[in-house]
């Protein structure tokens, strides 16, 4: 037997009082988490240059900072560091930003032995999306960005869409916006 | 071990619907890259061993007295492509009151707010994928989208199952709701059967004779069983 999946349907504007209640959900890295901690900000823009304001919202989903995953899939599970969450979850506040408190992911393996650059799943919800859109976040200078096989079926002059940058003056802190259309449209992935 | 079929044209919603008028300066107008399915994909978020209070999946029960309007029970599978059941998924619901009207603070539709009801609750399926709601049933309401645009009655579902790919948010729609033939929300998925697996059915077996009304709702999320023995042919 084999059953054709569920259709998604959108999210709309008043999700939040059912999904986004528990703002923990942003802290994904507890004090004791192993790695490099940062924070990690999202902008989400609409086709208008304007703020999706407390009607998106964004799901993390990232390997601990030695790039293993809390899932029975990843052979190297059971090791996973248990002072951090893979998962994170927050509405877009009024000026379109949420913020996540999480560790720079590991490596992760790729399936031909290779690995991938340190890299975090997003999916994003909102009104006006019939179903969520997937991209990754990496890390602007990261020497294993060059040989990421994801990357590398990015057009070039589209990979700057998927690279959080450095906040100056704030130790640790990373921002990307998120472009829905426009010239600086973010690379969405089709999985 | 899952793998995830990608899906068929027309089953899930366009991102650029133009009768969902909010889709139009959100669609991507860029094409999607198609990437390979790596750990990345493969796993996801689980949810099985997260505490889920006894009165989270009783919508009727989360203040001292019970919520106006018809009482309703919705219940049913999470299944994958196979039509094995999902089991420890989270099932979170939301949705308007009974005068169709959410408790949200930007909703302006000038019904009343129910102090007897929230809208929002959780479950986790059993072994077999079986999840159960006790609510009430929403009312229509109406929006911006176009002139005299309504929503037909719905209850919102979100669901993690094995892996980021299986991933659902979707509406659960009732039977007979003459709204649902002119709603672009609904009507963005282009193929007839996969809006229609969106509609519950009125289900006698499942309902509390003398107490509630029940509507069945199986939902399918992707993943299917992974054939090993194939692995070698690639």
């Amino acid at each position: 037997m084999t059953l054709t999946p569920s259709a998604s349907q959108t999210v709309g504007p008043f999700f939040n009082f059912g999904l986004t209640t528990n703002h923990a959900l942003g802290t994904m890295a507890l004090d004791g988490a192993e790695g490099e901690h940062i924070t990690l900000a999202f902008r989400v823009i609409d086709g208008d240059g304007q703020p999706t304001p407390g009607d998106s919202m964004i799901e993390l989903w990232q390997a601990d900072s030695q790039g293993r995953y809390q899932h029975t899939v990843d052979p190297r599970s059971a090791t996973a560091d248990e002072s951090f969450c893979g998962f994170g979850r927050l509405e877009t506040d009024a000026n379109g930003v949420c913020v996540f408190e999480t560790v720079k992911p590991g490596r992760v393996p790729n399936i031909n032995g290779s690995s991938q650059a340190p890299h975090i799943n997003v999916t994003l919800f909102g009104r006006g999306l019939g179903k969520p859109l997937r991209t990754r976040v990496y890390f602007a200078d990261d020497a294993a960005n060059a040989d990421d096989p994801v990357l590398a079926l990015v057009p070039a002059n589209r990979r700057d869409t998927l690279l959080a940058k450095p906040v100056a003056g704030q130790a640790g802190a990373w921002a990307i916006e998120i472009h829905l259309q426009g010239e600086a449209e973010t690379v969405f992935f089709d999985v | 071990m899952k793998e995830y079929p990608r899906t068929q044209p027309g089953t899930q919603p366009e991102y650029l619907y133009e009768g969902y008028r909010s889709s139009i300066r959100r669609a991507p107008s860029q094409p999607l890259i198609q990437v390979p399915h790596t750990l990345s994909e493969l796993t996801g978020p689980l949810y099985g061993h997260n505490p889920i209070g006894e009165s989270d999946n009783d919508l009727t029960r989360h203040f001292a007295d019970p919520p106006l309007g018809e009482r309703i029970i919705v219940a049913g599978r999470v299944l994958d492509e196979d039509g094995r059941g999902v089991p420890s998924a989270l099932v979170e619901v939301w949705q308007a009151n009974s005068a169709g009207r959410y408790r949200h603070s930007r909703d302006g539709h000038p019904a009343p707010l129910d102090p007897n009801f929230l809208g929002a609750g959780r479950a986790i399926t059993d072994a077999a994928g079986n999840y159960r709601f006790v609510s009430i049933k929403p009312g229509a309401y109406p929006w911006r989208n176009h002139p005299n645009a309504w929503r037909p009655a719905h209850i919102h579902f979100s669901l993690f199952g094995a892996g980021l790919l299986s991933r659902l948010v979707t509406q659960m729609y009732f039977p007979g709701d003459p709204l649902m033939a002119i709603d672009p929300v609904l009507h963005s998925i282009a193929d007839e059967g996969s809006r229609q697996r969106l509609v519950s059915s009125l289900d006698l077996s499942l309902t509390e004779p003398e107490w509630a009304l029940a509507y069945r709702f199986d939902i399918v999320l992707r993943g299917r069983s992974a054939t090993p023995f194939e692995e070698g042919k690639g």
